[in-house]
């Protein structure tokens, strides 16, 4: 290699920089597209180790980008997207859960092309993941997954008590629990401001019994015969049978009662179930069997008015202020190529039910018995504003927690009227607001 | 010697003066005053998030004042700061009496009560939330293990309970930060006051009273303030334990507008709940700075 002198070195630096000003550009190694995602710490970890050490790899390596992955936990998401939008700067892709986007909607890039694609070539997307992304004009986000809530229950327990199947309507849940909580088993449901368990056990458990927050045209009618049916119902039901700790609870205190032992049944994700999988030998019950081989799981019971879901629903906006909104976009429709997709879906083992009808098919969902109540968990889930189209007004009511604080005031005292009234009154607020 | 034009222009006193003010009214500015406005504004229009909306007067106060939890908030403020002033002031000044004796080991004891000041907030608040934790709590296990319990109590699930919670953990953390500064005080109250008085047959108690309360009392009434300042505006001891929950039992001023504006992106109605304290807060500074003052004159 010949002497690199200062004279070479000046000749090429100052025709490197000319070239740069002439053209406005600067080279294209230093113009490398870049990804930063954000999301949420999985319940299942081992997809999060798989997407940073195999799949953004990949992905990077296939697009020409830097991607950059930052998890955070799911209530801190809400928080990050506002100061981001209100500071024009910051990650490019942001997960955000159910409704959500709806509220964001004038700061996300339109990602009808990539979304349309997407379910087109996936069998379709659930009318859920339709409502939650989409507000007439554009697509606001890029659907991702549905997380089912199920019960999870220890089937032992329940058939101790009677019920070698599991309670079907709220009475005989009421009645079950009633037991087990005698037998130092309660239930457990978290009652608390969090962003999963909370809405996704009350929601539906309003609508069971007929209870709305809107009507189909979007009046308010939550102030019903109905809904206050289910209060009262709610406050026996809570005393009698349900861990009176769960009004504290966020979405990882549930997890961690179950696999203690401390409750013996609870609205979830099936990250219980995965975890007691994961680490066989570690959880066990009073017998010293593994806890794995005594837990099932059911969709939440019937009420008067049918039986419901509402499964947290995720997914991926691509932000208005993104200089890198090609590349991220790019890189959505990476990551949901069949082949990709398959591999993180694969590592959630049916915590995550995919938003598009091709997935019921999936081998997969033929290994684990327990694990197919989640198979259809997409298909059967409702938005928040359930009779009204979902919009940014029953986003508000979700995440002011109004609906879950109209049980927590009765359970803590407060009368089913009164409750049910000021819930209405708030309700009412929102929707008669600009 | 010929001086130049900058060295003659600093001669002159309030040329000097106003540049030696200017980084400080520089940074007042840019960090107090531009935010503040900038609060004002958004409290006055119906921004929300990534839309920046327009001036519609007091239309986002009317709102909140008609809202039962901004109302709750609004109680819970008071409560919360009054409450633990009361006790942090007591227990603070209790602490500081008895680490103005001599005892071996003195310099480490303070030191060690620095502690629970010194740590992060959100640290220190985690660790306490593993103690009340509903199913795990470190208290609930002792008090069984004691005979004194025989079912979980539930810290942060009762609406009550869970106050009473987060004010001890207020206190706990406020207390060394009154004792440092009360014990500063009192180091320099001359100890020939207490002689005299202790000669003319004052006992202990009204030594205290006569002599060190009221030449503590000027330094009492600023720690009180800025403590007063610091509790009503608590934000991540509620943010990490309850996050104003149980259905909003323990939202203060701060949690609640962060739930609404940042949580919710209504910006314009967050704006307006952080604003709401500034009255109360301005009453509360302005009568302490005036008792400060009459005091010190006396």
């Amino acid at each position: 290699m010949g002497k690199f002198t200062r004279r070479k070195f000046l000749q090429a630096s100052g025709a490197g920089l000319a070239g740069i000003l002439a053209t406005h550009q600067a080279p294209s190694f230093a113009q490398q597209a870049s990804v930063h995602w954000i999301k949420w710490n999985d319940f299942v970890p081992a997809s999060d180790e798989l997407l940073r050490k195999q799949m953004l790899p990949e992905a990077m390596k296939a697009l020409g980008a830097k991607i950059t992955l930052e998890t955070v936990n799911g209530n801190d998401l809400q928080p990050r997207v506002t100061s981001a939008i209100q500071s024009g700067t910051g990650p490019d892709v942001f997960m955000l859960f159910n409704n959500h986007p709806h509220i964001y909607g004038a700061s996300a890039a339109d990602v009808s092309d990539v979304a349309e694609a997407i379910g087109k070539a996936q069998g379709g997307y659930y009318n859920v993941a339709k409502a939650n992304t989409q507000d007439g004009r554009k697509t606001l986000s890029v659907p991702w997954a549905v997380i089912g809530a199920e019960i999870a229950y220890r089937k032992s327990w329940f058939e101790e008590v009677g019920y070698p199947e599991f309670p079907k309507t709220w009475q005989e849940y009421h009645d079950a629990g009633k037991k087990l909580k005698a037998k130092g088993r309660p239930l457990g449901q978290t009652l608390g401001h969090t962003f999963g368990d909370a809405p996704t056990f009350s929601y539906p458990y309003l609508w069971s019994w007929g209870g709305k927050e809107v009507d189909e045209k979007g009046k308010v009618v939550l102030d019903s015969k109905e809904t206050l049916e289910s209060v009262k119902f709610m406050q026996a039901f809570w005393k009698d049978s349900f861990d009176e700790g769960g009004l504290a609870w966020d979405d990882t205190n549930n997890n961690r009662a179950f696999l203690s032992g401390t409750i013996s049944a609870t609205l979830n994700g099936a990250s219980i179930y995965i975890e007691t999988q994961r680490k066989p030998d570690q959880y066990q019950t009073e017998k010293g069997t593994r806890m794995r081989d005594d837990i099932r799981h059911s969709p939440l019971p019937r009420g008067p008015k049918g039986q419901f879901g509402f499964h947290l629903f995720q997914s991926h906006m691509v932000m208005g202020y993104s200089k890198n909104q090609k590349a991220a976009k790019e890189f959505l429709k990476w990551i949901h190529t069949p082949a990709n997709y398959e591999k993180w879906f694969v590592s959630q083992k049916g915590y995550s039910t995919p938003p598009a009808a091709m997935w019921e098919k999936h081998k997969m969902w033929d290994e684990d018995p327990v694990m197919a109540p989640f198979k259809i968990a997409g298909k059967l889930g409702l938005s928040p504003g359930y009779a009204g189209p979902p919009n940014r007004k029953s986003a508000e009511v979700l995440t002011k927690y109004i609906i879950t604080d109209m049980y927590a005031k009765a359970v803590q005292g407060m009368s089913p009227q009164e409750a049910v009234k000021w819930a209405a009154g708030e309700v009412q607020k929102i929707y008669s607001g600009a | 010697m010929r001086r130049g034009p900058i060295s003659r222009a600093l001669e002159r006193e309030d040329t000097l003066a106003f540049w030696l003010l200017a980084p400080t009214l520089v940074i007042l500015t840019l960090f107090i005053a531009y935010p503040f406005a900038r609060g004002v504004w958004l409290a006055l229009s119906n921004a929300t998030v990534g839309e920046p909306g327009h001036y519609i007067g007091f239309a986002n106060f009317e709102k909140i004042f008609a809202d039962s939890i901004f109302r709750t908030a609004a109680w819970n403020t008071i409560v919360y700061t009054a409450v633990t002033t009361v006790f942090k002031l007591a227990l603070g000044l209790w602490l500081a009496l008895l680490l103005n004796r001599h005892f071996r080991g003195k310099s480490w004891v303070r030191a060690f009560i620095l502690l629970p000041f010194i740590i992060p907030t959100v640290l220190s608040t985690l660790a306490w939330k593993w103690m009340f934790d509903p199913t795990f709590s470190v208290f609930n296990w002792l008090f069984w293990k004691l005979h004194i319990i025989n079912s979980r109590i539930n810290w942060l699930g009762d609406p009550d309970l869970a106050m009473a919670s987060i004010m001890a953990v207020n206190v706990w953390r406020g207390v060394p930060f009154y004792a440092i500064s009360l014990l500063a005080g009192l180091q320099t109250i001359n100890p020939d006051l207490h002689e005299a008085a202790a000669i003319d047959g004052a006992n202990r108690w009204n030594r205290f009273w006569h002599v060190t309360w009221p030449l503590l009392l000027p330094v009492t009434m600023v720690v009180v303030l800025f403590s007063v300042i610091q509790t009503f505006a608590d934000f991540q001891l509620v943010y990490v334990l309850t996050g104003g929950g149980p259905a909003n039992a323990t939202h203060l001023f701060a949690t609640y507008a962060y739930q609404i504006g940042i949580g919710t992106g209504l910006l314009s109605e967050g704006a307006a709940i952080s604003l709401a304290m500034f009255p109360a807060l301005l009453l509360v500074v302005v009568f302490q700075l005036w008792y400060i003052r009459k005091v010190e004159n006396r």
